[in-house]
């Protein structure tokens, strides 16, 4: 399927250099669209109001992700046109702007999320100078300095850095040793995952702004002693907000991997104090659902792709040693996945790596057989399956509920199939949209 | 002044109109942008990006590439793609950051071209316009490129000008219209630029019909080069006959006309795009608001351009409409007790309201 072309879209892994699985070039756009962007992101801060000041082409694309959300009423914006890149005037048309939005707007915000753009960093913007003026001019509003720079995103990666910006509204509070944050996740935690569990057993209250429901539930997370991240997009907001309030911060990351999972639990406890309980009816559930998922699935080709799962390698392991037929992952790196990349390099070199935006897996669909279990949004739509296992993020799986989880959920994806393009054409997974 | 909305959205860019104008015509487009920005594009101002498979492509450009002025990035990335995806043609855009770098495109045109042996074009965007900007000279570009003359199609051959799906959707609009068009006499030689676009046939038509700005630049092209007049407007509701008239009379006298910017009284308000609104208020009476830039010619006297919501808003709390025919995101802005005609514009609200939007043609305008 390769031969032909000069940029390949699929390598094998024995073959795969993972410090650089594939040339970079010109980017194709997949039509799945669960993945959240910073506008999903920003709208989980209750009160808060976002404005961008973007060219009209970066504009277009966060002004309909809110209509979209049924929340046009929360985003506003100022166009950057030409003359503002040139005439000096690039801050104080922020500031003129932004001014002008809050005395629109209907109701006072609390929290105004304020991103710039590329071109804005690139022009040299005083951005702290703008906030600075502002937080003058409207001194109960807290204003935040967001990002919108795709430009950038080898150095200032977009989606953590929202993520971290999220909190930076956060003052500090006296410290509650039995209070817990979640930082950095798109959606709550699964209720039944041990992470809970063991937090509220010990008498932790366990605070998450996916679950708050007002601004004053947001501002009460600036008392939790510690702040737990679990994906790799929130680690720096969880070491940000730590530093800046004087708490203490763990990062847990997701794994596939029976042992990284124990280890994460074990971190846990030491860090609170508390003993760590024994996982073993965690496990042989996760191994049930499992038996049961490989039962049904059967030899079906298991795809599964880096939207779904941040540790897409890891994933392909576990399932692999548990006897699925994972034959693809789709995967533009393997950063931070080093160990189980190598290891699945031996024990499964023929397995497929697939570039996600690679211009020659436009008709990739055409040709697909439709009979894969997908793991992931990219995986359903290039390889044409309605079998798909509709999740950004990790869904909010953590630990071994997480597996078991995951495990039902294909067992479920594989016996229901979905009607794909409706799926994939709602923007954000879990989010408000005017299309359904 | 800025332009500053509290809630209204703007307009889909020129990046968008040149990506959208050139769509099913073959070739590859490419816009040096970010990695991701393509997806703006394919959400949100494309409805046959599920459909119809378009090399549609961003380069996606880095900081250090920007910084360091890296171009043979670019073209070696273009190359490569048009050796794997064998296009009929290539054309490169621009977004704000090779705008603010100096990005010479004509000249990394030029370079793909010798590299690959395929055509290969600039057009000069920033991402800084709207859509029509874009798509008016993306549609003059091909016209010039590949337009030839040839023989005169027999009887009146008409060639449509500035259908796009930011314009009209996916809504059977640009069909219709092909059936208007036979129905009364006419044929179809080229329709820039859905379907069956027959491009290099544009030069053979005896006038052109021009049904959005987008097709403004082409008309005036083939008008200036060979001699095609062209009519500007959407035949809709009573507009119907006098358009047919119109370009009865453009084939035989060779002078251009304008029916989109005929008014009648009426106290209603239409907002939109220049030739379609314009064609909608000449069909039914009022007056027109442009919140997109208007050819002269295009617009009438008394019309008003409303380039920012501030502007959109004075000017309705002025002219107090009993009705407004707009898209519905509209409806934030107007005062009160005055009544919305839904008429959903692709180019503004998307896929928000994507099932609305009506096949105008024939449409009894209100």
């Amino acid at each position: 399927m390769n031969t032909q072309y000069e940029r390949p879209p699929f390598i094998r892994i024995a073959d795969a250099d993972r410090t650089a699985l594939f040339a970079e070039g010109l980017e194709y756009n997949t039509p799945a669209r669960g993945m959240w962007n910073i506008v999903h992101t920003g709208m989980l801060l209750p009160g808060a109001h976002q404005v961008y000041a973007c060219a009209q082409g970066c504009l277009r694309g966060v002004i309909l992700t809110a209509a979209e959300m049924n929340a046009l009423d929360r985003l506003s914006w100022i166009a950057v046109s030409e003359q503002d890149l040139f005439d000096g005037t690039l801050e104080q048309s922020i500031i003129d702007g932004t001014a002008e939005i809050i005395g629109r707007l209907p109701r006072r915000p609390r929290v105004i999320l304020l991103y710039l753009s590329c071109i804005h960093l690139f022009a040299g913007v005083d951005f702290p100078a703008v906030i600075d003026a502002l937080s003058e001019m409207f001194p109960d509003i807290h204003f935040t300095d967001c990002y919108m720079t795709p430009t950038m995103r080898k150095t200032v990666a977009p989606a953590v850095k929202m993520a971290e910006q999220l909190y930076d509204a956060l003052q500090p509070l006296p410290v509650n040793g039995k209070s817990v944050n979640i930082i950095g996740n798109d959606r709550p935690t699964q209720p039944d995952c041990e992470l809970l569990r063991i937090l509220r057993e010990n008498g932790f209250t366990v605070r998450d702004l996916t679950e708050c429901r007002t601004h004053a539930d947001y501002l009460q997370m600036a008392e939790s002693a510690h702040n737990l991240t679990y994906l790799p997009v929130g680690r720096q907001a969880g070491e940000t907000l730590s530093r800046r309030l004087g708490t203490k911060h763990l990062h847990l990351p997701v794994s596939y991997d029976y042992d990284t999972i124990t280890a994460n639990y074990r971190v846990l406890c030491d860090a609170l104090a508390i003993p760590c309980p024994d996982f073993s009816a965690d496990i042989a559930a996760a191994e049930q659902a499992l038996g049961e998922a490989r039962r049904v699935i059967g030899d079906a080709p298991v795809v599964i792709d880096y939207t779904a799962v941040p540790c897409p390698f890891s994933l392909a392991e576990m399932l692999l040693l548990h006897g699925f037929s994972v034959q693809c992952v789709i995967a533009d790196s393997a950063a931070g996945e080093e160990t189980a990349f190598d290891r699945l390099a031996a024990a499964a070199p023929d397995l497929l790596i697939c570039q996600a935006v690679n211009v020659n897996m436009l008709h990739a669909h055409e040709s697909a057989s439709g009979d894969a279990l997908c793991i992931g949004q990219k995986a359903a739509y290039y390889f044409a399956s309605d079998r798909f296992v509709n999740i950004v993020m990790n869904g909010g799986f953590y630990g071994f509920a997480g597996i078991r989880a995951l495990a039902l959920a294909m067992t479920d994806a594989f016996l229901h199939p979905k009607d794909r393009r409706a799926v994939l054409r709602h923007k954000g997974i879990g989010c408000e949209s005017c299309l359904s | 002044m800025s332009i500053v909305s509290a809630v209204l959205p703007c307009y889909a860019a020129d990046t968008a109109g040149v990506c959208s104008a050139l769509y099913e015509m073959g070739g590859m487009t490419v816009v040096h942008d970010a990695s991701g920005c393509n997806s703006t594009y394919a959400t949100h101002d494309e409805p046959r990006w599920e459909t119809v498979h378009a090399d549609i492509y961003i380069s996606a450009l880095t900081e250090m590439d920007a910084i360091m002025g890296n171009d043979g990035k670019f073209i070696a990335d273009v190359t490569a793609a048009a050796h794997d995806r064998k296009p009929k043609f290539i054309a490169i855009c621009g977004s704000p950051m090779p705008m603010m770098t100096g990005t010479d495109f004509d000249a990394a045109a030029a370079e793909i071209e010798a590299r690959t042996g395929l055509r290969c074009f600039a057009i000069h965007t920033n991402g800084m316009n709207d859509y029509l900007a874009g798509a008016a000279d993306a549609l003059l570009a091909v016209t010039q490129e590949f337009a030839q003359i040839r023989e005169k199609a027999k009887g009146i051959g008409v060639s449509i000008l500035g259908a796009t799906p930011l314009d009209f959707g996916l809504s059977g609009t640009v069909g219709s219209l092909r059936t208007w068009l036979t129905e009364n006499g006419f044929s179809v030689v080229s329709c820039l630029a859905v379907g069956q676009i027959d491009l290099e046939h544009a030069a053979s038509a005896s006038v052109s019909l021009v049904i959005s700005q987008t097709g403004l630049k082409a008309a005036q092209y083939l008008h200036a080069r060979f001699g095609i007049p062209y009519v500007c407007g959407l035949p809709v509701g009573t507009l119907a006959p006098v358009i047919a008239d119109a370009l009865r009379r453009s084939a035989q006298t060779g002078a251009c006309a304008f029916p989109c910017a005929m008014r009648k009284p009426g106290d209603h308000v239409v907002i939109g795009e220049g030739i379609a609104a314009g064609s909608v208020a000449a069909a039914s009476g009022g007056r027109v608001l442009h919140p997109l830039a208007c050819a002269p010619q295009i617009a009438h006297p008394d019309d008003l351009h409303v380039p920012d919501e501030r502007s959109v808003k004075e000017a309705l709390e002025g002219l107090q409409p009993a009705q407004v025919t707009a898209d519905p995101f509209y409806r934030y802005v107007l005062p009160k007790g005055t009544r919305l005609n839904a008429l959903p514009h692709f180019a503004f609200s998307g896929r928000c309201f994507e099932t609305e939007i009506p096949d105008l043609i024939g449409r009894a305008c209100r």
